[in-house]
């Protein structure tokens, strides 16, 4: 079956030890995270996992199922590249008098749509938010004049969809109490 | 609600009460002795069983819940003594088994210093439990003992781990219970999905050749009669997986036997004959499919499961109905069409029979010398009418006592199926004893596996608990042996035993027991043991090299079982 990439997000209560319990689902499966996110989703007290992964269709399905699994885990969805709007931000550190030596650095910045986040006399941070070959190809075109430091963030996505799936489902909760057997 | 002031040990307690438990199996230490000085107030109202091993503690929690249909509970220290759980935990976490261990942890302000008897508990319990917790706070203590018990008994049950700090233990409350009935993030029941129920209803009605294949989802939802009126009336063939056996009575006309690796002949050979595969709370385990690619090819497959993660895991299904099995019997039964299929049904009967000539007379009528597995199984099944419970170790005695034991009420087997953890039985016969103290509790066990956990032969003497042990002794490692025969020529490596005297270490243990090696012995020693007031041995001598037969071999499909 085809390898793909998927982007998983995943609703979770905030315990201690999830972020664990997530990613032994992955080493089980002898998968390799490329990326992942983990921060406060817009409703408050439930965060959001972002993962990408490579895997065949058939893998993913379960994968997510598992995840989903967990207790502490509201939902898991798994994503195509078709179905999202994804970023991730980069951050380069250049010297500062690379930029006051010549116009190129600025004239990168121009073109990667990139900003200049702080100037002190020794050093200059540069941001900028893409995929991740934009941010790769400006920190390949600035490399020549010695990127001090460089890092990126896990991606982070949004559905093409309209609501975010969690908020209909927490409403649903709310009306629809799961009948339990004690 | 009313509260009342007691410390984290005395809430702990107090918590398990609520929950209806009277019986904890376990082993002390440093990190749990403040819950254990107060389980001595409270000896009248629960009964704390000491054994020789945590892992023994675990097994025998798994066995007591696995009879009762209750929850198991075992209490230990910390580092060591959590680890040694670790079997069980990942033997309850693959056979679905309500287990919940509370294990001590060293004092609050010592976590991740390397303190003594420090171990990472939450983290090596993860991956083996349903759910873990670990409690650093006094005032958790009867919030989270009550999500553990709804987490471990609702939806499809599993082990669930506590950590608590030594601290959390010797601190003081406002005590009150509530039980748990509801958590957020967690969906035990899914909904039944009416339009599911009537589409699997229509493939059902329109079948030929069906077959039904029954796991321990059935039993775990209850729903043996709910079973029962789904294949009676439908007249749908059903055989059983390994943790299915006695969900339906051995003797059930509609009851075609075991399937999978050393199942029955029929089920295994209909499977890629039928026109219908109805999975009914099983996860179509590599040991009951064989090779997925040739699994079941002529077939629909329609799943009712109540967990979602199993629905095309590994096998992909036409119709999954995901709820809880009793719920899913009782909306499509009324749907089913009243049916005959006379024909089909005596097709399993005529593989029986073949079956029957080729390798189970022989295995339990035996007339060649030397005494087999199959003849001991059968006399001890005769003599207790069905009505005993069996619990198994793993190997060769393990499918042979599995084959041939008849039952004719549910909750009768106790084995370890998914994790096939040797050293398994007689700890979880004493934990089937202490659950159904008013049954006959046969303990079938290996050479190899009795000597895994036979301390707790210490446990069954202190109890004095009647269990019958059947030690099924060939003087090898039965069923890796019969593999290095099959598949690696006979070359034998490191499966032979140069064994002890058992009767003697039985004797030393203050349990009675008796060897035997000849078949006319056999009858009268069996007669003896189960008229026998307390615990006994019994070890009997079987053939060295004897085969378990049927056998798909690991890998192949169904359709290439081996008779011989």
């Amino acid at each position: 079956m085809e390898v793909k990439e998927f982007t998983i997000t995943a609703f979770s209560e905030n315990s201690i030890g999830l972020l664990n319990r997530i990613t032994i689902i992955f080493t089980r499966r002898h998968l390799n995270i490329e990326s992942l996110a983990v921060s406060e989703s817009a409703i408050h007290g439930i965060y959001k996992f972002t993962i990408v992964i490579r895997t065949t269709q058939e893998l993913i399905e379960n994968v997510v199922k598992q995840i989903e699994k967990v207790v502490d885990v509201l939902r898991a969805y798994y994503l195509s590249k078709e179905e999202i709007i994804y970023q991730e931000i980069a951050l380069y550190k250049v010297p500062t008098e690379s930029l006051t030596e010549s116009s190129e650095i600025e004239g990168l910045v121009r073109k990667y749509n990139a900003r200049i986040l702080e100037v002190t006399p020794e050093y200059t941070v540069i941001e900028k938010t893409g995929h991740k070959e934009d941010t790769q190809q400006l920190f390949d075109d600035m490399r020549k004049f010695g990127v001090l430091q460089f890092t990126r963030s896990g991606r982070i996505a949004i559905t093409k969809a309209k609501k975010e799936r969690l908020s209909e489902y927490l409403v649903k909760l709310d009306t629809k109490k799961p009948k339990v057997r004690i | 609600m009313k509260t009342k002031k007691v410390s984290g040990s005395e809430a702990v307690i107090l918590s398990l009460l609520a929950e209806g438990v009277d019986t904890i199996f376990g082993y002390p230490g440093g990190a749990i002795m403040p819950i254990y000085d107060l389980l001595y107030d409270y000896q009248d109202k629960i009964k704390h069983i000491l054994t020789r091993h945590e892992q023994g503690a675990a097994h025998a929690a798994q066995g007591y819940a696995r009879v009762t249909g209750g929850v198991g509970v075992c209490m230990v220290t910390s580092g060591p003594g959590a680890t040694n759980l670790t079997t069980g935990l990942a033997d309850a976490m693959l056979d679905s088994t309500p287990i919940i261990c509370i294990s001590g942890q060293v004092v609050s302000g010592l976590l991740g210093t390397d303190a003594f008897q420090e171990t990472d508990v939450m983290g090596f319990s993860m991956p083996i439990t349903k759910w873990n917790i670990q409690i650093t706070k006094v005032e958790d203590i009867p919030e989270m003992m009550a999500r553990a018990f709804f987490i471990a008994t609702t939806g499809r049950p599993g082990p669930v781990m506590i950590d608590i700090t030594k601290d959390a233990q010797f601190a003081e409350l406002d005590f009150a219970y509530k039980k748990c009935v509801d958590v957020r993030s967690y969906v035990p029941r899914p909904p039944l999905r009416m339009e599911y129920v009537e589409q699997a209803a229509e493939l059902i009605n329109n079948a030929k050749k069906p077959m039904a294949l029954v796991g321990q989802g059935v039993i775990l939802s209850g729903a043996e009669k709910e079973l029962l009126a789904f294949i009676e009336k439908a007249q749908i063939p059903a055989a059983w997986t390994l943790l299915g056996n006695s969900a339906m009575p051995s003797e059930h006309p509609l009851n075609v036997g075991m399937l999978g690796m050393h199942g029955n002949y029929g089920p295994n050979i209909k499977t890629n004959e039928c026109d219908l595969l109805i999975g009914l709370g099983m996860r179509f385990d590599d040991r009951v499919t064989g090779d997925v690619k040739t699994y079941g090819k002529m077939a629909k497959v329609v799943h009712f499961e109540i967990d979602p993660a199993e629905v095309n895991k590994n096998v992909r299904v036409d119709i999954a109905v995901i709820a809880d099995i009793k719920e899913t019997f009782g909306a499509i039964t009324p749907l089913l069409k009243e049916q005959k299929r006379d024909e089909w049904l005596n097709q399993f009967k005529i593989a029986y029979q073949y079956e029957y000539e080729k390798v189970i007379e022989k295995d339990i009528h035996p007339v060649k010398k030397g005494l087999t597995m199959g003849e001991v199984i059968r006399m001890i099944t005769e003599k207790t009418n069905g009505e005993a419970i069996l619990v198994t170790d793993v190997g060769q005695h393990q499918m042979i006592a599995n084959r041939y034991f008849k039952f004719k009420n549910s909750r009768s087997v106790v084995t370890s199926g998914g994790l096939g953890t040797m050293g398994f039985g007689l700890p979880a016969a004493f934990g089937a004893q202490r659950g159904r103290p008013d049954k006959t509790v046969v303990a079938v066990i290996g050479d190899g596996g009795f000597q895994m956990t036979l301390q707790e032969l210490g446990t069954i003497w202190q109890n004095k608990a009647p269990i019958k042990i059947v030690l099924l002794n060939n003087n090898f490692l039965g069923m890796v042996r019969q593999w290095q025969q099959m598949f690696f020529d006979k070359r034998y490596s490191s499966t032979e035993l140069t064994n002890p005297d058992f009767i003697t270490i039985a004797r030393g243990f203050g349990i009675d027991g008796k060897k035997v090696s000849e078949r006319e012995d056999l009858d009268g020693t069996i007669e003896d043991m189960l008229n026998h007031e307390g615990p006994f041995l019994l070890e009997v001598t079987v053939e060295k090299e004897g085969n378990v037969f049927p056998m798909v071999p690991a890998g192949a499909s169904v359709s290439d079982i081996r008779l011989e």
